[in-house]
């Protein structure tokens, strides 16, 4: 099995600006660009419950834990689970500290309700499988709290998903040992992006330098 | 594109600024002058000696507002700058260029195209809105061979060739500024270039407004993650900012020189605001240099279409503009650094 250094560990939440774009994730994490919008500021908005690392919640057969740091060797990433819920199952794995046998389900928040593409999944599948590693059990269930529904979404996890997991961040792996920043195709998703003005979009899809210098000087 | 903000230039004396909460707050003595919420701010600009709290310049390098420092003559003194923006790749390569000679002659060559262009569209358009009052044959001789410096330059693969290509088309352009001067002309005339110090009022007015430009072209540099010291047609030397040196030629006559000329020909400045030294030196009074920075900050404002990104920006961010595509040039997005060619 390959193992990474923790040197070359990327952020995890990097799976969901790459599923968004090659190119937002490249100008964030490898040409570290950020720029604040209206839904980024959504976004820490939403984190603000889950954002607490020292609290710590026992509710019933529950351990509440949040702003959990994870890590994973084998997929080279490293981030922070918002919640991690800890319930107590007779086929789960021994806790330090604790009495009795528990397994982990994460919960990540996000702003907005559920959405069609992959990208919130992902995440989620990476923490789940950043858990396992680290704790030494088998998963196959997290949830995705979305702020606008003020509802959890049950995810089950999938070895075909799993799969598609590393297959994306062995790509990104890829992109950031060149530090390589990708063109990618624009299209209506430019509008929503918050690197918009770092990008250029609309300077990916225009003519080469050299004719517009050439056109202005034979006029 | 990002909007443009305002900068905030304080210009008055023995002022104390700090931060509460969210807003800078100009003290004199005891006695609150004004407060501004950092949100509305690009830049701060002090003139003379302003003291700002450590908790202020904190404030600024944290949101990327630029914070800099001259004398009360404009002299740039120093620059509060947080933790460099954009990444070591992208400086890397900016410095593997910068030493390469035939690679730097290729951005240089670029930069003084636009410089020539736009000094040439200025002089035409000069020749059309004032036709009865200028020797329009001298006129269109210079941009003529303005025209075909161009054509020469575009060829070019060396940075010694370019720099003596550079320094013909000056000649040139200086040689008819003064032409450009329609009013106030016993006052305001040019003979020359000179900066240290500037021995008439054009050159004074001048020098003032290439500070206001290279500030603004230095901050743009540092917000894209370029680092503004290393350049490819200026050399290295301690202290100068020659990136932003080379970046500003293709701007010097369309942002600085029409503005200048525009203060003298609608006579919003006049000799009185300016002093001669017993040597001939030239320094500009207190209220003259807030009308240049009035006029500068009104400019800003002024809405164009980027003639590259066929976007409309204002003035004030073509700085920002032309510093982002440099950066994306150097990371290989695109196949030549587009110069601003402005008409």
């Amino acid at each position: 099995m390959q193992v990474y250094n923790e040197e070359d560990y990327l952020l995890l939440s990097g799976i969901q600006h790459f599923n968004f774009c090659r190119r937002q994730w490249a100008l964030i994490h490898i040409e570290q660009q950020w720029e604040e919008n209206v839904r980024t500021l959504e976004g820490t908005y939403v984190h603000r419950i889950a954002d607490q690392p020292f609290l710590r919640e026992k509710r019933g057969d529950k351990l509440i834990v949040r702003a959990m740091p994870v890590q994973s060797q084998e997929l080279g990433i490293t981030g922070i689970c918002d919640v991690v819920e800890f319930v107590h199952n007779l086929e789960g794995v021994p806790l330090a500290g604790e009495r009795g046998l528990y397994l982990p389900y994460p919960v990540e928040y996000k702003r907005g309700k559920p959405k069609k593409d992959d990208s919130d999944r992902s995440q989620l599948i990476a923490q789940l499988m950043c858990l396992e590693e680290m704790l030494a059990c088998e998963l196959s269930t997290g949830y995705l709290y979305y702020d606008e529904i003020k509802h959890r979404v049950e995810i089950q996890v999938t070895s075909a998903d799993r799969e598609r997991v590393r297959e994306v961040l062995l790509e990104m792996h890829r992109y950031y040992a060149r530090s390589h920043t990708p063109k990618v195709k624009t299209g209506p998703h430019c509008e929503s992006c918050s690197l918009n003005r770092v990008c250029l979009p609309e300077m990916l899809k225009r003519r080469s330098v050299s004719s517009f210098i050439e056109s202005r000087l034979n006029e | 594109m990002k909007k443009l903000l305002n900068t905030l230039f304080v210009t008055t004396p023995d002022t104390y600024l700090s931060l509460d909460g969210e807003n800078i707050v100009i003290k004199q003595e005891e006695s609150v002058l004004a407060r501004y919420p950092l949100h509305n701010l690009e830049a701060v600009c002090t003139f003379g000696y302003a003291g700002v709290s450590p908790a202020l310049m904190g404030a600024c390098a944290e949101r990327n507002i630029g914070l800099t420092f001259m004398t009360r003559n404009g002299r740039f003194l120093a620059r509060v700058i947080g933790e460099s923006r954009g990444n070591v790749v992208l400086r890397k390569e900016q410095y593997r260029i910068s030493d390469d000679p035939r690679r730097s002659a290729l951005i240089a060559r670029n930069l003084i195209i636009g410089k020539i262009y736009n000094s040439k569209w200025i002089l035409e358009r000069a020749t059309r809105d004032y036709a009865l009052r200028m020797d329009i044959k001298r006129i269109k001789q210079v941009t003529a061979s303005l025209t075909e410096a161009m054509q020469i330059v575009r060829d070019v693969e060396d940075l010694e060739i370019l720099r003596g290509l550079e320094g013909n088309a000056a000649v040139q352009y200086n040689s008819v500024f003064d032409d450009l001067i329609l009013q106030q002309k016993e006052h305001f005339f040019f003979h020359g270039r000179n900066r240290r110090p500037p021995l008439d009022n054009v050159n004074a007015l001048l020098s003032f407004a290439y500070t206001l430009l290279s500030n603004d072209m230095t901050s743009a540099l540092e917000a894209v993650g370029l680092d503004a010291y290393v350049g490819f047609l200026h050399r290295d030397r301690p202290g100068r900012a020659s990136l932003a040196l080379d970046m500003m030629e293709e701007l010097r006559s369309v942002h600085a020189d029409r503005m200048v000329l525009s203060l003298i020909n609608k006579k919003l400045i006049n000799a009185k605001g300016f002093t001669r030294k017993e040597n001939g030196a030239v320094i500009m009074d207190d209220d003259t240099r807030k009308l240049v920075i009035k006029a500068w900050q009104e400019k800003k404002q002024e809405k164009i279409m980027h003639p590259y990104l066929n976007e409309k920006i204002s003035w004030g961010l073509v700085p920002y503009a032309q510093a982002l595509l440099m950066a994306r040039y150097i990371r290989g997005d695109l196949d030549e650094y587009p110069p601003f060619l402005w008409k």
